[in-house]
């Protein structure tokens, strides 16, 4: 048992400076902006795809408020300390990783880990920690990186990304690992390299297929073509597309959607909502979301140039270049461009670990950008 | 930590910045490339396939569930109700609700009692169907059922008690045989109906009304555009398209009339069928035994439709629309005609009655009277009224067969005579044709001699020879027998008369033959001498009558006393009989399959359906209120 005593000064010293975040937040306004307004837009989508239900959207502003808070008490801690914290984080989250796959539960796939008050998923910490520990391990390097160092990164970033795989899911293993690789691409790895490593990645391909589970395999043969069990394991994708494609041009308004107010498209409010959101909006709609997408991806990148050391630009870069890939995985899957994987919309998808860990990450962006000068002013 | 020397870190800070930011503008690139990517996918999706999308989005959700129209409702002529659709329920299964069908069935049979025939059709009925279609399997449930059932229900998804209407036939057997009954349609009739006009229909008229007026009965079905969600629930109605209902029918036959014919049989076997030979239009028609119509509306078990299929006294056969029988002397009237408008004999000629009677030349062979001594000499109207055997002898030998076929096919013999019921018999009118496609023999003048009082092969129905004592009773005037009487097409519009078929042309050419032949057949029923004398006692009008009878088993010399049959079934008996003679409005015909005499079994019969008939015909004239 710890005493009491020893937590309040502890409690005081949070609570103050969660006070001092709100009344001079340390923010890059425009991405606050924008973000405000992907939430906005997200709580109005999920409204809709929810046919009306207000206690579910309730729920995902909590989520947002809570994750908001988060993201103003990350952006108060220099990347200095974040720096010099790194190692322990990381080594924390591993472990985390490993107790969920021996104790933890959820529906199918050891992921959540119950903590009493909330049930949390280790893989969404380590969604930060493994870009931290990636810029940590470069900053102190030479760059562009050895051949050495390279093999010590693809173990550092391979070890989180195979058990949450194992997990399985396979959806945060690639955004996990898709971090850390972004780390090593923006640290200046060789293009050669870059491409004999696309180049092996094609050739084991095929080995991927023997390691599979049944359902991702089904997955995979449906994406392929979807027609062939239109009632089964091709429905998500058939309805999916046929929610996107009828939304033609213009939409057909808010909440008018018939394929997710009449339950065809599965999964409407969480993987799918991108589709209820292209129904409803059309190709319009999904141009203006995507520009926001990128508008927020370009001010992380943005960011992380005016960034004052290696370790903040790579962190920043990466974290931005992973936010791209929810979006474009997503966005694939929903159009029958990729395979389904479960990844979220960003701030759109109802559901909450993926909100809060998002928020954490652009209080990681916050934390550099109002810290991108040596001395504070 | 391992954190870089100073010199280092600010050496290498520049060139790392500069990486740092081509890279950036690289990955940023990238992710745009990336992100066009899928904006031209949602492009490729939302403008060039849009159409294909949207119609199929529309195909989601929005299915067309058919309104079943109410069957139509049959009357009698006075609009006593025959056909009735009343409120029932019934076991619906949705295929593709029920992951194991057979297993279901199993368990849903210890729960409500599913025969045989209902999952055989059952199964039938649903490959003929769409997965999500619901297909009835049990019809008719009861109320204990229905409870049993409703506290199971939990364990049977996609199995529901549905309402619906089902036919009842309140008068039960008394019309099985004009209205007859709907069935559940089989698997033979689903193929050939017209899939949108039934889609949704379980019944079908099989037999009697029910089935030659299945077109106007049955009616149109309605359309409903719903749209469903993604269970196929119903939640809200786009468009709707109201179902016609089938017409209501209103028959000739008059109930009251029917109801006494039917008793007047006491349960005989036999026909009776009343005509008004103004017009054709049948005013009874009863055929005994019978059967409940109601046994076969919701499937009738397989025990109930083999007794009554093997019975012995055929309650399935419709006897006054294809019993076969004798018509012996009931065909003397239309003998006498032919023979006085071939001009063959003239009403006075008269000839002597010894007994019997020899083709000439051939002397072996002797063709008797019914009385041995012979009746002695009499003209045409006699030889009606007394059923003088040797009179007609003679007159079939000298009109010839040929003649006499043609002109016994004026009156309708030997072909149905189109009444609109279904399954009609035609009959047999013997003549050379006949014979020679039948049995590939010759014709032999013995054969005509017989047919000249209806022996032989000579085989009628009932509904023709009321058609052929109608052309009598409305003096040469072939009307078609008919059973529609009106069609109503909506419960608020006057019934309009069914369009009554151009009668055939009247072919007497002398009036005075006709005048003779009924005098003959007045004289059967009021004359001392006649056959049936005494049946018209009391009854305001003339009756002109004929009986017959005839024998069910073939008579030779030998035989004639030996018959083992006790005589009050040694003959098929028949009476046939128009009143008022001089005006007829009504004909009628009865036939006995065993009896001792048309005028002792026979007549009487005819002789209630006609004091019926006066009763409302002529309340006064009858003397006691209807």
């Amino acid at each position: 048992m710890i005493e009491l005593g020893a937590i309040e000064p502890f409690l005081m010293r949070l609570r103050l400076r969660l006070l001092r975040a709100l009344q001079r937040p340390a923010l890059d306004l425009p991405l606050l902006g924008a973000l405000l307004l992907l939430a906005t837009i997200g709580l109005t989508t999920l409204y809709s795809a929810s046919n009306l239900d207000r206690h579910l959207v309730f729920n995902q502003g909590a989520r947002f408020v809570l994750g908001g808070a988060l993201m103003l008490l990350i952006a108060r801690v220099p990347p200095t300390v974040l720096r010099n914290w790194t190692p322990w984080l990381y080594v924390a989250s591993l472990m985390l990783l490993i107790v969920v796959e021996v104790l933890g539960e959820g529906r199918g796939a050891h992921r959540w880990l119950d903590l009493r008050i909330m049930r949390f998923q280790p893989s969404e910490l380590v969604k930060l920690t493994l870009p931290m520990m990636a810029a940590w391990y470069l900053h102190a390097r030479e760059l562009p990186p050895r051949l050495v160092a390279l093999a010590s990164l693809a173990l550092l970033i391979g070890a989180p990304a195979l058990l949450i795989a194992k997990e399985p899911d396979l959806g945060t293993a690639l955004l996990v690992a898709a971090s850390g690789v972004f780390a090593v691409f923006l640290a200046g790895l060789a293009w050669w390299r870059i491409g004999l490593a696309l180049a092996a990645l094609g050739a084991i391909a095929p080995l991927a297929w023997h390691f599979m589970h049944e359902y991702q395999r089904n997955r995979l043969r449906m994406f392929l073509d979807p027609e062939s069990d239109p009632l089964g394991n091709g429905w998500h994708i058939i309805q999916s597309e046929i929610a996107v494609g009828s939304g033609g041009l213009f939409g057909k308004g808010w909440h008018q959607g018939t394929q997710s107010q009449l339950e065809f498209l599965p999964e409407h409010t969480t993987d799918f909502v991108f589709a209820v959101f292209s129904e409803e909006w059309g190709l319009i709609g999904v141009l203006l979301l995507l520009a926001l997408y990128i508008f927020i991806v370009g001010r992380g990148l943005w960011i992380a140039s005016n960034a004052r050391d290696t370790y903040s630009r790579l962190l920043a870069g990466s974290i931005s270049m992973a936010f791209f890939v929810y979006v474009m995985v997503n966005g694939g899957m929903i159009t029958g461009l990729l395979p389904v994987v479960g990844v979220p919309l960003p701030l759109i998808s109802y559901g909450g670990t993926s909100a809060v860990s998002l928020f954490a990450g652009f209080g990681v962006l916050m934390s550099i950008h109002s810290h991108r000068r040596l001395l504070p002013r | 930590m391992n954190t870089p020397s100073p010199r280092t870190a600010l050496k290498d800070a520049r060139h790392e910045s500069t990486l740092f930011r081509t890279r950036a503008i690289a990955g940023f690139l990238l992710i745009v490339a990336c992100l066009s990517v899928l904006a031209g996918r949602f492009f490729y999706l939302q403008v060039n396939r849009h159409d294909e999308f949207i119609a199929r989005s529309d195909s989601n959700r929005i299915s067309i569930r058919t309104i079943v129209p109410s069957r139509g409702l049959i009357y009698d002529r006075n609009g006593v109700l025959l056909a009735d659709n009343v409120a029932a329920f019934r076991l619906e299964v949705v295929p593709e609700q029920v992951p194991h069908m057979d297993a279901m069935l199993d368990a849903l049979g210890a729960v409500v009692p599913l025969g045989e025939d209902d999952i055989q059709r059952f199964n039938a009925l649903r490959r003929t169907k769409r997965p999500f279609d619901s297909v009835p399997l049990r019809l008719k449930l009861s109320e204990d059922e229905i409870a049993r059932f409703s506290v199971e229900r939990w364990r049977f998804p996609g199995v529901d008690v549905v309402p619906y209407l089902t036919r009842f036939y309140p008068f039960g057997a008394e019309f099985a045989h004009v209205v007859g009954y709907v069935g559940r349609i089989d698997i033979n009739e689903a193929s050939r109906l017209d899939a949108d006009l039934y889609s949704g229909s379980t019944h079908i008229g099989k037999t009697g009304i029910e089935r030659s007026y299945e077109a106007q009965l049955h009616g149109k079905p309605g359309y409903e555009q719903v749209e469903v969600n993604a269970d196929k629930r119903v939640l809200r109605s786009i468009k709707r398209e109201a179902p016609t209902p089938g017409s209501n029918l209103y028959l000739t036959i008059d109930a009251r009339l029917q109801k006494v014919a039917e008793e007047a049989f006491a349960g005989r076997a036999g026909a009776a069928v009343a005509i008004d030979p103004r017009n054709g239009e049948v005013l009874a028609m009863v055929s005994v035994p019978n059967y409940d119509p109601n046994l076969f509306v919701n499937g009738i078990n397989h025990i109930d439709y083999n007794t009554l299929l093997n019975a012995e006294d055929r309650p399935l056969l419709n006897r006054a629309l294809s019993g076969n029988f004798l018509p012996g002397s009931t065909v003397k009237p239309y003998v006498a005609l032919a023979g006085l408008e071939l001009g063959v004999r003239k009403p006075e000629d008269t000839i002597v009655s010894t007994g019997e009677f020899h083709i000439p030349g051939d002397s072996k062979r002797a063709y008797r009277d019914d009385v041995r001594w012979g009746h002695g000499r009499v003209d045409l109207r006699e030889a009606i009224a007394q059923s003088v055997n040797t009179y007609f002898y003679g007159l079939a030998l000298e009109m010839g067969i040929d003649r006499f076929s043609s002109m016994m096919a004026k009156f309708g013999f030997g072909a149905p005579t189109g009444i609109d019921l279904v399954g009609e018999g035609s009959g047999v009118l013997p003549s050379k044709e006949w014979k020679r496609g039948r049995y590939n023999q010759a014709w032999y003048p013995g054969e005509t001699v017989i047919a000249g009082i209806g022996q032989g092969a000579w085989v009628v129905t009932p509904i023709q020879l009321g058609q052929a004592v109608s052309v009598i009773a409305a003096r040469g005037v072939r009307h078609t027998p008919r059973l529609l009487h009106a069609v109503q097409d909506g419960i608020n519009t006057e019934p309009r008369p069914a369009p009554m078929p151009q009668p055939a042309p009247n072919f007497i050419r002398n009036p005075a033959n006709w005048t003779a032949v009924e005098e003959g057949m007045i004289r059967v029923v009021n004359s001392p001498s006649g056959t049936a004398h005494g049946l018209g006692a009391g009854f305001p009008y003339t009756i002109a009558g004929k009986t017959g009878t005839a024998e069910r088993f073939s008579r030779t010399d030998e035989e004639w006393t030996s018959i083992g049959t006790s005589p009050i079934q040694r003959h098929q008996v028949l009476f046939e009989c128009f009143a008022p003679a001089d005006d007829a409005r009504i004909a009628v015909v009865v036939a006995l399959e065993a009896g001792r005499s048309g005028a002792h079994d026979a007549a009487p019969i005819a002789r209630k359906i006609l004091d019926t008939w006066l009763r409302f015909d002529d309340p006064q004239l009858a003397g006691t209120p209807p």
